[in-house]
């Protein structure tokens, strides 16, 4: 199908794409990847277009105070090369390449992928993972809203309808952090039938902290904490035994095979946690 | 409202293009409705299939997932225009030979993407080459042909080319 008509406004600066947002019905256009294929199939028929590409300063990766700070319109091909992410935040880079096609990474922006919330999307997960946060401008200014609080429903996100995400924040990688990421999908690249990414912090032989954040289990990213606890104690079984998620059915699997797999990848995902050392 | 079309100036195939689009005019069907470069395949619409990869400022994008707009000021580069150079010419005689193609319809989109893994360089692994074209669908061949085909142009240009 072809898209419904729209109008199209390429925004000179951050102001002006905030002030274009408040026209009934405008969207913002970063990468496009999800966006135009929901143009396409008219599951959304924006009055305008709002272009943020070509926006100056929204797409540099920087490591500061010990935070990588990955700007909005960078795209997902930039981050895979980037060597700041590779070094200080191992989980997005270990989960990139998990992210749809070469042809869509070389579109595809960090802060669309964020400010999209797809449930089963791995950068969500990993924001979640990493105890991150997202920097968003609006009319009223900049300011942070933390990875927990930004999720909030399907497609939902805290953003005000005037708010353009910037920047993710995430905690750079240290000596005693540990990562570990798996997913499920029918095809390299497709959305996962269930996901995983995870973050640790190791201590002695076990850990002071884990973090796991399940994708493509509910509406969100969601957090395990019963099975954290277990994990922190380093019993796996347990930490299995613990998982209280309960996802619905969707056109992948079913509900209960998903709760299955996300015990497969917690198992693999813990094999991973007491084995990378960065 | 004018701003539902808009003037484009662009370089496609190393030939400058000045023309009016609709905003909502996808860059493949820019290519193939305004400029007849038919090459470029339409499959899904969604950036599912990768028929319509094509390549944008050197890198491969899908082109029913930028609009013609976005291209303002760009260099896009299709099948018509890698053909031509000569840069394809040994994946698409590999494709032949193989019978990497039935019906030709996903070609294209393979061969471009296939490009873009072999302009890295080296001779990827077999795992490598399925992961890289696994963005793109081909329902004839079951695929097995197409991952001889570019594993062979990957060995012949290692070795015409140290």
């Amino acid at each position: 199908m072809k898209p419904a008509p729209f109008a199209y406004k390429k925004a000179r600066s951050l102001d002006e794409a905030v002030s274009l947002l408040a026209e009934k019905d405008a969207r913002l256009l970063a990468g496009g990847q999800s966006l135009i294929a929901t143009l396409n199939m008219r599951l959304s028929s924006p009055s305008l277009l709002i272009d943020l590409n070509g926006l100056n300063g929204l797409n540099g990766i920087t490591l500061k105070n010990n935070v990588v700070e990955i700007g909005a319109l960078t795209r997902h091909a930039q981050a895979e090369r980037s060597e700041i992410i590779a070094r200080h935040a191992p989980l997005i880079a270990r989960a990139l390449p998990h992210i749809a096609h070469p042809a869509i990474r070389n579109r595809g922006t960090i802060g669309g992928s964020i400010a999209y919330a797809d449930p089963a999307a791995e950068l969500p997960a990993c924001l979640l993972a990493l105890g991150g946060e997202v920097v968003a401008t609006g009319p009223k200014g900049a300011r942070r809203i933390a990875a927990e609080d930004f999720f909030k429903g399907l497609f939902e996100t805290a953003l005000g309808p005037q708010e353009i995400v910037t920047a993710i924040r995430v905690p750079a990688a240290i000596a005693q952090t540990r990562i570990g990421f798996a997913e499920l999908a029918r095809r390299h690249g497709d959305y996962a039938v269930v996901g995983l990414a995870a973050s640790a912090r190791a201590a002695g032989r076990g850990f002071a902290t884990v973090r796991l954040s399940f994708f493509g289990v509910g509406a969100t990213p969601l957090r395990a904490k019963k099975a954290e606890t277990a994990l922190e104690r380093s019993d796996v079984d347990a930490a299995v035994a613990a998982l209280d998620l309960e996802p619905p059915d969707d056109v992948q699997a079913s509900g209960a095979v998903k709760r299955h797999l996300a015990g497969v990848l917690l198992r693999r995902v813990a094999k991973q946690l007491t084995e990378t050392r960065l | 409202m004018s701003d539902l079309s808009i003037d484009i100036s662009l370089i496609v195939n190393g030939e400058t293009v000045n023309e009016r689009v609709d905003a909502r005019k996808t860059l493949v069907d820019f290519l193939r409705e305004d400029l007849a470069l038919t090459g470029s395949h339409v499959g899904c619409e969604h950036g599912v299939c990768g028929a319509c990869t094509v390549r944008v400022n050197g890198e491969i994008v899908r082109g029913c997932l930028m609009l013609a707009v976005q291209c303002d000021g760009a260099m896009v580069e299709t099948i018509e225009g890698l053909s031509d150079s000569g840069e394809v010419a040994d994946l698409q005689a590999a494709f032949e030979q193989r019978n990497a193609l039935q019906c030709g319809y996903c070609t294209p989109g393979m061969v471009v993407a296939a490009q873009e893994l072999l302009r890295r360089g080296g001779v990827p692994s077999r795992e490598a080459i399925r992961e890289f074209l696994s963005g793109n669908y081909c329902r004839c061949t079951g695929y097995h042909a197409i991952v001889d085909a570019v594993e062979a142009v990957a060995q012949q240009r290692a070795e015409g080319k140290p």
